[in-house]
C-alpha cells in the first residue's frame, strides 16, 4: 500500500524539477523552448472559433446588444462652424448672439453624457468579441453548449494548472532578485559588478515574464535606449516595467514603499543605482528634477525609465504627458507598448483592484501578448518649451502603437477638471458673439495645459 | 455566462422604456451600461456629482443647466427611467418611422419637445417665460468674464426686443418657437447611434 503522503511529496518534487529545468533555467539564459509559441497558436485558434460561434449566435438573436467601439456619432464641426450653421437659417451675417446658440452647447453636452472620450479610458477596454474569460464578459449572452464547455475547460486549465505554476515562478523570480542583488551588492564598484548586476536583473525579469506567460515582441531594437538617456513609455500597468526590463536594464524611478515592495526596492538599490524617492521628497519638484538631472548627466549610468502619464490608462489611448520629465534634459527614447486584448486585460484599474488581486488576475489570464516598439531618440528643439516637446513625443508614441492621442490629463481619473478649460470655451464663444475683429476664434478642440 | 448588464434590467422594464421613449432594445442596453458606469455610488441613481465627473461636460459652459434638465423639481437623484426620458428628447426624428408610436401622445423627440428642452435651458425658474434676468444669467454662463455687463445687457435687450411679440418683456415658449422656426432642430438636437 503506497503511502499517499510520499506520493504527493514525490509528485511535488517532480513538478518542482520540471519547473526549474524547463522554465527557470531556460528563462535565465533567454532561451525559449517554443512551448509558449505553440500555446499561443492554439489559443488563437480557439478564440477565433469562439468569435465565429458568437457572431453566428448573435445573428440568431436580433435583440442582443452588439458592442462596438463607439456608441454614437459625434458632431464633428468646431464651435464656430456649428454656430454658423445654426444661425444660417436666421441671419446671413455671422456674429452676435441668437437664441439658437444654446443648441450647440446642448448637443455637445448630451453627446458627452452618452459617450465621452475620457472616462472610458479609465476602465477596461470593451472587446468586440468575447475571449472566454469571465471578467471580460460584459455584453455576451449564452450562445451554445460547446462554448460553455470550452469556457469551463478554460477555467480549469487557467486556475488549476497555469496559476500555481505562474505563482511559483513569480516567487522564484523575486526571491532570486533579492538574493542576487544583495550578493552583488557586496562586491566593490567595478565593471564586473555592473555586468553581474545587469545579469541578475535580466534573469529575474525573464523569470517573472514567464510567470505571466508573457510573449513580448520587440520591434526596432536598434533604437533601444542607451546609457545616459531617458526612456519614456505609455503606462497601462505596473507590469510595463517587467516587459521593458526583459530587454535591457533601466534605472527605475519611483516612490519608496513599505513592505515587500520596499524590500525589493532596497535590495535593487544595492547592486545598481535606481532612484527611489521618499514620499516627502516627491512633492518638491525642484529636488526631484535635479536628482534626475544628476543621474542623466553621468553617461555611465543606466537609462532612466519614466511613465509621464502619471497613471495607468487602459491602453486604447495615450493621455497627456506631464512635462516634468521633459525638463530634465538629455535624449528622450520613446517606447510604445501595446497589449493584445484578446489574451488578457492588462490594465490595472487601481480604484477597483489592489495590487495583489490584480496580479492574481494577470496570472490567471490566458497569456499576455505585448508589442513593444522602440522609437528613434528625440531631443528638445530650439525655442520649444517642455509642454510642446512632451506632446510631440506623445503623438509619436500614439502613432506607433496605434493608440488614440488625447490631450486630457491622466489626473482626471481621480480629480476634477480645471476651471481654466471651461474658461477657454467661454472665451471662444465670446469672441464669436462679439466679433469685432480683435480676436480670431481658433478651432481648438482639446484643452491645452499652460502652467 | 449571462450578460451582466442586462440581467439587472428586466425585460419588462426594457419594453416599457421602449414604448415610452422609442429607443430600440440594443440602444437601451447600451445606455444602461453607460448609466451604470456613471453611477459610481452603485445605488441605481445618478446624482449631480456623477454627471460632473464627465470632463467634457464639466468644461461645457452650460454644463450645469444641462445637468439640471435631468433632475425634476427638487430632486437630487435620477433613476434610469428618468435618464432615458430626458435622453429620449434627442432621439433622431426619422427613427419614428421605424417604431410607430401607438399611443396618441406626442413622441418625446418631436420638434416641439426638442425646442421645449432648449427653452428650459434658459427658463431658470420653470415658469414658462424667459425673463430679461434669466437671459442675462444664461448669457453670463456662456461668455464667462469676457464681455462687460453693459454689452451683455444690450445683447439681452436686443434679443428680447426681436423675439417678444406680445410686448410683455419676456419670451414665451410660442415666441421662442417662432424665433427658431427656421432652425433645423431635428438634425441639430439629435444623437445618432451607430447601430
Amino acid at each position: 500500500m503506497v503511502d499517499p503522503l510520499s506520493v504527493a511529496a514525490a509528485a511535488f518534487q517532480l513538478w518542482a524539477l520540471v519547473v526549474v529545468f524547463f522554465i527557470v533555467l531556460p528563462a535565465m539564459f533567454g532561451v525559449s523552448l517554443g512551448v509558449s509559441g505553440v500555446y499561443i497558436q492554439i489559443l488563437v485558434r480557439i478564440l477565433q472559433w469562439a468569435t465565429v460561434r458568437i457572431q453566428r449566435g448573435r445573428h440568431e438573436q436580433p435583440g442582443a446588444a452588439t458592442p462596438s467601439t463607439g456608441i454614437i456619432e459625434h458632431s464633428g464641426g468646431s464651435m464656430e462652424e456649428e454656430l454658423e450653421q445654426l444661425r444660417l437659417s436666421r441671419r446671413p451675417e455671422a456674429g452676435e448672439f441668437t437664441l439658437s446658440d444654446v443648441i450647440y452647447f446642448c448637443q455637445k453636452g448630451l453627446e458627452s453624457i452618452v459617450e465621452d472620450q475620457v472616462t472610458q479610458r479609465f476602465s477596461s477596454e470593451e472587446l468586440a468579441s468575447w475571449n472566454l474569460l469571465t471578467r471580460t464578459n460584459q455584453n455576451f449572452q449564452y450562445i451554445s453548449l460547446r462554448l460553455t464547455v470550452f469556457w469551463v475547460l478554460g477555467v480549469l486549465v487557467r486556475y488549476g494548472v497555469l496559476l500555481p505554476l505562474r505563482v511559483a515562478l513569480a516567487v522564484i523570480g523575486l526571491w532570486w532578485l533579492v538574493m542576487g542583488t544583495s550578493v552583488v551588492g557586496f562586491l566593490p564598484e567595478s565593471s564586473v559588478k555592473n555586468w553581474l548586476s545587469e545579469l541578475v536583473h535580466l534573469t529575474c525579469y525573464r523569470i517573472c515574464a514567464r510567470g505571466l506567460s508573457a510573449t513580448i515582441h520587440y520591434h526596432d531594437k536598434e533604437n533601444r535606449p542607451r546609457k545616459g538617456g531617458i526612456c519614456v513609455a505609455n503606462h497601462t500597468t505596473p507590469i510595463d516595467v517587467v516587459i521593458l526590463a526583459n530587454d535591457g536594464c533601466y534605472a527605475m524611478v519611483g516612490q519608496i514603499h513599505g513592505g515587500l515592495m520596499g524590500v525589493i526596492q532596497r535590495s535593487m538599490l544595492r547592486s545598481c543605482p535606481h532612484i527611489w524617492f521618499e514620499r516627502s521628497e516627491m512633492k518638491d519638484r525642484h529636488a526631484v528634477t535635479s536628482r534626475l538631472r544628476a543621474h542623466v548627466c553621468d553617461k555611465n549610468k543606466l537609462p532612466i525609465l519614466i511613465f509621464p502619464e502619471g497613471t495607468c490608462v487602459n491602453n486604447t489611448s495615450v493621455l497627456m504627458f506631464k512635462k516634468g520629465s521633459f525638463e530634465i534634459g538629455g535624449t528622450i527614447h520613446p517606447v510604445a507598448i501595446k497589449y493584445d486584448p484578446r489574451f488578457g486585460d492588462a490594465f490595472w484599474n487601481s480604484s477597483k483592484y489592489n495590487m495583489v488581486s490584480y496580479l492574481l488576475r494577470m496570472m490567471s489570464s490566458w497569456a499576455i501578448v505585448v508589442n513593444v516598439w522602440y522609437l528613434p531618440p528625440m531631443t528638445i528643439q530650439e525655442g520649444e518649451d517642455a509642454a510642446h516637446f512632451a506632446s510631440r513625443v506623445k503623438s509619436a508614441i500614439a502613432r506607433r502603437g496605434g493608440l488614440l492621442d488625447l490631450a486630457w490629463d491622466g489626473g482626471l481619473k481621480r480629480g476634477k477638471v480645471k476651471d481654466c478649460f471651461r474658461e477657454e470655451q467661454q472665451k471662444m464663444y465670446s469672441s464669436i458673439v462679439v466679433q469685432n475683429g480683435s480676436q480670431p476664434p481658433g478651432a481648438i478642440r482639446a484643452p491645452h495645459e499652460d502652467e | 455566462m449571462g450578460s451582466r448588464a442586462s440581467t439587472l434590467l428586466r425585460e419588462e422594464e426594457i419594453e416599457e422604456i421602449k414604448k415610452e421613449t422609442g429607443f430600440s432594445h440594443s440602444q437601451i442596453t447600451r445606455l444602461y451600461s453607460r448609466f451604470t458606469s456613471l453611477d459610481k455610488g452603485e445605488n441605481g441613481a445618478l446624482s449631480r456629482e456623477d454627471f460632473q465627473r464627465i470632463p467634457e461636460l464639466a468644461i461645457n459652459p452650460l454644463g450645469d443647466r444641462i445637468i439640471n434638465a435631468f433632475f425634476p423639481d427638487g430632486e437630487d437623484q435620477v433613476n434610469f427611467r428618468g435618464f432615458m426620458r430626458t435622453l429620449a428628447h434627442f432621439r433622431p426624428v426619422e427613427d419614428n418611422e421605424k417604431n410607430k408610436n401607438v399611443s396618441n401622445t406626442e413622441p418625446l423627440n418631436s420638434r416641439t419637445n426638442k425646442l421645449h428642452f432648449a427653452f428650459q435651458l434658459y427658463d431658470l425658474d420653470r415658469d414658462d417665460k424667459i425673463s430679461r434676468d434669466e437671459l442675462l444669467q444664461v448669457l453670463r454662463m456662456m461668455v464667462g468674464v469676457n464681455i462687460s455687463d453693459e454689452q451683455l445687457g444690450s445683447i439681452a435687450d436686443r434679443t428680447i426686443q426681436e423675439a417678444d411679440a406680445n410686448g410683455d418683456g419676456c419670451i414665451s415658449f410660442t415666441e421662442f418657437m417662432k424665433v427658431l422656426e427656421k432652425v433645423d432642430v431635428e438634425q441639430k438636437m439629435s444623437i445618432r447611434f451607430l447601430h
